[in-house]
Parts: structure tokens; sequence; C-alpha cells
């Protein structure tokens, strides 16, 4: 993939971002940041390569990283459903 | 490899219509599912698609990641969020910047654009990591909440930030003799993370973690350019959006630029200012008065603020509100955007508390509806119900959106003691004819209430 395909991505990303977030209520700002805790940890796929490449330094820091990743989406899946499933009607 | 970036522009998707289904209370759970199913897709993508993968320390990592994990967010109280997403963001933050650091070691495909994109994504991820350690250890209390300034403090910053900015270029132009460049940009990269958010204090936490939570996406985004993978760059692009709209909207919740928030240290510089104020005269009421007072009232609306999150009163107050309706009153709750320490911080004690959200008020939905409110009660908020920030130009508070209180029939104040807010100030509503002070613990207060409004 080249640079410039891969700045599309980004650039288009960022737009479709503003255009979704825009339309959350301020009601769920709270499991919005902690969802998208989760969603940032997507790192863990940046972590488990990393186990790969980099011989004995890398691996160590591939293993925090893809620990560091996993509390993120393990932990910010979970506690974000625990909040939701607190929202109720009337 | 096409089939893995397939998986991965599959698993965008899902992260795009998980968020979309935030939209609406009702959707919202299943969005989440959604999203957690487009992150398994990812990593399993990943898993069987690369070769050479070192699976027992995966595991290892995944299986402690995993039980950190589940533990924090089922032991976390509804209180504690703040904190919880301050430290997570730092775990996303250092996740990405130790990436981006193993692919500096181990370069697959060495270039300028690699190495800078890794300078990039270390500085963002390891300042975001001491940034949110700090950010958390003011929530918990082990960092003293107050902001911490020092003579020097803008010059020392910005010397460090253009210090990094020379290590960051050195980094990228030295090629194989980089590596003490490399460490020094590391080590800058955690100081500024710390320096720039000592100075930041109480009422303005919600911007810090929604700035902070801003930058762990541009942390993953950049480790994606790093990688040249399209799922850390356009789920790291969606976080990074999402952190700095919140941003946003927590600073026109405050009438206050960013800038002036991250560099302004509120709180101790105003204090001088303040210190002329004349000496407000209060009428405290028990709560055997507010009982009566409330019994009377037809309209009801209750304001919360931090000190109803640190007394935990958000059942006591549901209790309450309850008792009152059953009384056939109409009981509503105003929001204001900055209310807590972290953004939508009340409402989530408050639906803990089982209170219907559409009975959960915006700021522009509820102002109008203090015109013919009967009482007004303030649970722990102070400078968003200050009426200084209408017409007060000298007030660090001025121009802030604020809920009118004031307009109520009768305000009743509930706070422990007559302390200033954060921003050191005195509130003139204390003052007004028609504000009764209660004081008190919130949670003990309500009790109290509930308890004589049962006894009328």
């Amino acid at each position: 993939m080249d640079m410039i395909n891969i700045f599309t991505v980004f650039i288009l990303a960022i737009f479709v971002g503003f255009e979704i977030i825009t339309k959350v209520p301020p009601t769920l700002h709270t499991p919005l940041m902690s969802g998208s805790n989760a969603i940032s940890g997507i790192a863990i796929v940046g972590a488990i390569i990393a186990t790969k490449v980099g011989g004995e330094l890398g691996t160590w820091l591939g293993l925090i990283a893809v620990i560091f990743a996993t509390v993120n989406v393990v932990g910010g899946f979970m506690v974000t459903d625990r909040m939701l499933k607190m929202f109720k009607r009337k | 490899m096409e089939y893995t970036n397939i998986a991965y522009v599959l698993a965008a998707v899902l992260f795009i219509l998980g968020i979309k289904r935030l939209s609406s209370p009702k959707t919202a759970r299943s969005g989440n599912t959604i999203a957690s199913v487009g992150m398994l897709i990812a990593i399993v993508a990943t898993l069987v698609s690369y070769d050479l993968l070192d699976f027992q320390t995966i595991a290892i990592g995944m299986i402690i990641g995993a039980i950190i994990g589940a533990f924090f967010a089922i032991k976390v109280e509804m209180t504690q969020m703040p904190q919880m997403v301050a430290i997570f963001n730092g775990f996303g933050g250092g996740a990405s910047a130790l990436v981006a650091a193993a692919e500096y070691f181990n370069p697959a495909n060495p270039s300028t654009f690699n190495s800078a994109t890794i300078a990039i994504s270390v500085f963002v991820g390891t300042l975001t990591f001491t940034g949110s350690f700090i950010a958390f250890g003011k929530l918990q209390g082990f960092v003293s909440g107050k902001p911490i300034v020092f003579p020097g403090q803008k010059i020392l910053n910005a010397l460090i930030a253009i210090s990094i900015v020379f290590l960051g270029v050195y980094t990228v132009s030295m090629g194989a003799d980089a590596d003490p460049y490399f460490y020094g940009l590391v080590a800058l990269a955690a100081l500024i993370g710390i320096t720039l958010t000592i100075p930041i204090g109480g009422a303005d936490m919600p911007v810090v973690i929604s700035l902070l939570n801003s930058y762990s996406g541009v942390a993953a985004s950049a480790t994606g350019f790093v990688l040249m993978n399209n799922g850390l760059i356009i789920s790291g692009a969606l976080v990074g959006a999402s952190g700095l709209i919140l941003t946003n909207i927590m600073c026109k919740g405050m009438n206050r630029s960013l800038a002036n928030v991250i560099f302004g240290a509120v709180g101790l510089v105003q204090e001088a200012s303040s210190s002329d104020g004349k000496q407000i005269q209060v009428k405290s009421a028990s709560t055997e008065e507010v009982a009566m007072i409330l019994e009377a009232a037809e309209k009801i609306i209750v304001v919360p603020g931090y000190g109803l999150a640190v007394a935990q009163a958000q059942h006591a107050i549901r209790e309450v509100a309850d008792f009152l309706e059953n009384m056939g009153k109409k009981v509503l709750y105003a929001i204001h955007p900055v209310a807590g320490r972290m953004p939508g911080h009340m409402n989530v004690l408050l639906a803990e508390a089982n209170v219907p959200y559409e009975q959960l008020l915006d700021l522009d939905q509820v102002n109008p509806e203090f015109e013919d409110c009967d009482v007004a009660i303030v649970l722990g908020a102070n400078d968003v119900v200050n009426p200084a920030a209408r017409h007060d130009t000298g007030s660090p508070i001025y121009g802030m959106p604020i809920l009118d209180v004031d307009k109520s029939k009768t305000v009743l104040v509930n706070k422990r003691t007559m302390n200033p807010g954060f921003a050191g100030i005195q509130n003139e509503l204390f003052g007004f004819d028609n504000t009764l002070m209660v004081f008190g613990d919130a949670k003990a207060m309500l009790t109290d209430l509930h308890k004589d409004l049962k006894e009328l």
C-alpha cells in the first residue's frame, strides 16, 4: 500500500468519525469514551505482529504491548457493556 | 495478506456501525457488542495470517491483560469511571508506543517515512501514557488534585517541546546511530506528558481526559502508519475524532479555549482576584423545613455535581425523587456538560441508580424549565450554577454557560461547607433571597430528607 492510499484512508476515517460521533447524545458520553478506549485497543494487532519482528527485545516489547492492549480491549468492552445495560427507560 | 486487509476493513466497518448505534441508549448496548465482534475479527485475522508469530508470548500477554481488564471492568465503581477511562487511555497510548518501539529496533521496511512515523507514534504514545497516569493519580487522590504550578513552568515546557522536535529529527536522520536520540525522545515525551498534566486540576479534568482519549487514538493511528496497517489507521482516527469532539464540547461548556485550559491553571491564578469578595449572608435550612417546602412544590429540578459523586448519593437522590413523584410532583434532572469529572459522568451515576434517562435534560433543554420551577435542588454543584458567569466580567468563569437555577422560586443548595468551588470564587447565588443552604454530606442529608418527607 502506498503513502497516498494510506493518507486517503486516514483522512476519510476522520470525517466518518466526526459524522457519527457528533450524533452520540451527551447522556452516552461516558460509554462513548470507554468504548473508544476499547477500540483504541486495536493496537493489539500491532502488538501481535511485534512479537514476530523484534527478536529478543522486540518480543519483550511485544509482550508488554499485548498486555496493555488486551487490558484496553477486554476492560473497555466489558465496562461499556456494564454501563449501557444500566440505561433504562421509564 | 489480501484477506487480512479485508478482515481489517470489516473490523473497521463494525466499529463504525457500533458507534452509530451509540446514537440512542436503546441501541447502544448492541452497538458495543458489534464493535467487540469487529475487534475479535481483527485479532483472529492477525493471528492466522502472519508467519513466525510467537504464540506463547501472545497467549501469556492476552491472558494477563484479559484478567487485569476484566478485574477493573467488574470492580470499578461508577463514581470511579473517570479514573478508569484515564488509566485505559494510558494503556492504549502505551501499547501503541511499545509497538512502534519494537518496530524501531527491528524495522520491517526501513525508510525515512517509516522512521518519522515511528518517532511520532512513540512520542504521542509515551506522552499519553505518562499524562494518563498523572490524570489517574489526580482523580484517585495519589497526586494532588489541585493544579501544581511553579515559576518558569511554561518556559520549561517550551524547552522540552523544542528538544523533542530536535531529537525527533535526529532519530529520523541518523539512521543506525540514532539510538541515543531515540532514548532521549522517549524520556522527554514521558516528561512532557507529566509536565503538561500536573498544572491542570479539579473541574478541568473532563477536558484532560477527553484530550488524552483523543491522543490514544492518534497514537494508534500513527502506529498504523508505521505498520502500514489500515485497521489501526481507521480505528485510531475514529477514537481521535471522538476524543477531539468531546474535548471541544467540554471547552464550550466552560467557555474556555483548549489553550486556556492546558496553560491557564485556573484555581491558583484566580484566588487573588476573588479574595476581595464581599462576605455573603446565607440562610440555612434543616431537612424538616426542606421537606415542607418540597411538599408545597409541583415542579422540582435536581442539579447534580461532583459532590454527588463524592458522596455516592446517586441512590439516595433517586429514592427522594421517587417519593416526590409518588406525591404527584414532576421531577427533572439538569445535567451541565462539565458536571463531574468526565463527559457524561452524572448520566452514568444516575443510570446506575435507575433514573430513567428521559428525565435527564441537557443545558439547552433544561434552562427554559427553570422559569416555572418551584424548587431547584443543587447537590454538590457550584461553578455551573454561579450567576456571576452572566454579568461579572472580572470572574474567571465569566461567559460560561450556566444552569439558570436562580430563576426557580426556591433554590436549595446542599454543600458540605461554605468553601468555594473549584474556581476558588464565592458563589453569589448562595446569598440570593430565594436561596436556602442545606449543609451536610449529600447522602446523609438526602437520607434525612427522605425520612422527614415520609413523616409529613
